[in-house]
């Protein structure tokens, strides 16, 4: 970060925001990890429990993968603004000279690159391990795309929503997980489907449509939910 | 079940202004799950003057610092900023305000630097010169130290850079002196003092005693009677 600053840009404030996300991300890069190896120790130990038959892993690994991916997330979304709140960066985020809804989406879009898309670069890897075709693969890289902003958003709200009572981790997972069911049930379908030879189109088209909703309202519900943190 | 009720005294020991009048807090009401915080509630701030609100734990000193600021709203009543309603002049408003509440707004895993410049640019300020704003707070041996191994009154130190990097009429501070120790206090002293100098405005709360050289201390008296 440089130390003079003479003529500072909304993006270059943006850019420096940005930075900020990553550089606290790096400095408690365990926290990051942690998602990460769940969804692999998940993902691996299934066929080590039900036995390596190709055909049974076949089946099941759309759903196990998602299932994987989706509680990683869930276990990820404590960490959406908490420290923001418990040191008080979250109200000078209100009181700040940038509209809160973008200062929200840097938020957000740093917390999905940094826990959840190292899920979907690894994905490939765990799905070859459970004898996925290559073309499954794109598949299921292609709904995890779709599919995992939708589940960071309506967690990140929820979680948002719950900031003020402390130790919310298993309150955020009951109100969290029937929101999930929808983009489980597509996401693994879209998998299943190409994997029987059929089209995914189908439910890829729904996530997207649920991806789009989300991005659209899920960020003001946020900054609500913020507002109203910050307030009590 | 008991609740309190809770009512200003206001307090002025100095000229009282009619012109130029930026802040004025009309006829507020707020409360807290079943107590009564405060009830019509009014005052009014111009330039160059500084409000202490005092008042025992619980009797609404922070929540009051909040409506002030806009981070919360009043059950009824307004405040106005130059005669027009926060809510409807919101972001200009927060251009004009740095708020200091009892947490600092800085992360422990950046640098007592690096967080300088995220405030910087949370507040879109420009021609801030990082490294006199923590000679200013006495930091500068610690520029590129992790905040995680400040202490308590270095952190409020590093807070009340805020105060510096911000160019803004209004400063709002809730419980300012907290950990500070004596030379701390002394910087926090000047700095307000320079400030309302500037024809800045002040509004502070305390449980210490607060002594400005030339300044005029408006006292706004919170008292909480619990039936």
């Amino acid at each position: 970060m440089s130390i003079g600053i003479d003529h500072m840009t909304t993006f270059h404030s943006l850019y420096l925001l940005i930075s900020r996300e990553f550089l606290i991300a790096f400095r408690h890069r365990h926290e990051a990890l942690n998602p990460l190896l769940f969804f692999v120790l998940v993902c691996l130990l299934f066929p080590l429990g039900i036995g390596p038959s190709p055909q049974l892993l076949n089946t099941i690994a759309p759903g196990i993968i998602w299932a994987a991916a989706l509680l990683a997330i869930l276990m990820s979304l404590g960490n959406v603004f908490r420290a923001e709140y418990e040191d008080g960066t979250l109200e000078l985020m209100v009181l700040a000279n940038q509209p809160l809804v973008v200062l929200t989406l840097i938020k957000l879009l740093a917390h999905w690159l940094l826990n959840v898309f190292p899920l979907i670069l690894l994905s490939p890897i765990i799905a070859s391990a459970l004898g996925m075709d290559f073309d499954v693969q794109i598949t299921l890289i292609s709904s995890l795309l779709l599919g995992t902003p939708v589940l960071l958003l309506v967690g990140a709200t929820v979680a948002t929503l719950t900031l003020v009572i402390p130790q919310n981790g298993m309150l955020l997972a009951l109100l969290v997980l029937p929101l999930y069911v929808p983009v489980l049930i597509f996401g693994s379908s879209a998998v299943s489907a190409t994997a029987i030879g059929m089209s995914a189109a189908g439910p890829l088209y729904v996530l997207a449509a649920l991806c789009i909703l989300s991005l659209t309202l899920s960020p003001f519900a946020i900054v609500a939910a913020i507002k109203t943190g910050v307030s009590q | 079940m008991g609740y309190t009720i809770a009512f200003c005294l206001w307090q002025s020991r100095s000229r009282f202004h009619t012109e130029n009048m930026a802040l004025e807090v009309k006829n507020i009401h707020c409360s807290r799950g079943h107590r009564q915080l405060f009830t019509g509630l009014n005052f009014s701030l111009n330039s160059g003057e500084v409000l202490l609100v005092e008042g025992k734990n619980g009797s609404g000193k922070s929540t009051l610092l909040k409506i002030v600021s806009g981070l919360r709203r009043p059950d009824s009543g307004d405040v106005l900023w130059n005669k027009q309603s926060l809510s409807s002049i919101f972001s200009e408003y927060t251009q004009q305000l740095v708020w200091l509440s009892h947490r600092n707004g800085i992360n422990d895993s950046l640098t007592a630097k690096e967080n300088i410049q995220v405030s910087i640019s949370l507040s879109k300020s420009t021609d801030v010169n990082i490294k006199k704003v923590l000679e200013k707070i006495g930091l500068n041996a610690y520029a590129n130290t992790p905040v995680r191994q400040f202490s308590a009154g270095m952190k409020r130190r590093l807070a009340l850079s805020r105060l510096l990097t911000q160019k803004a009429q209004l400063w709002v501070l809730d419980e300012p002196q907290g950990a500070l120790d004596k030379a701390g206090i002394k910087l926090l002293e000047s700095l307000v003092e320079e400030h309302v100098a500037n024809d800045g405005m002040v509004i502070m709360s305390s449980h210490h005693d607060v002594q400005f050289e030339n300044i005029t201390i408006n006292t706004l008296q919170l008292y909480t009677h619990d039936k």
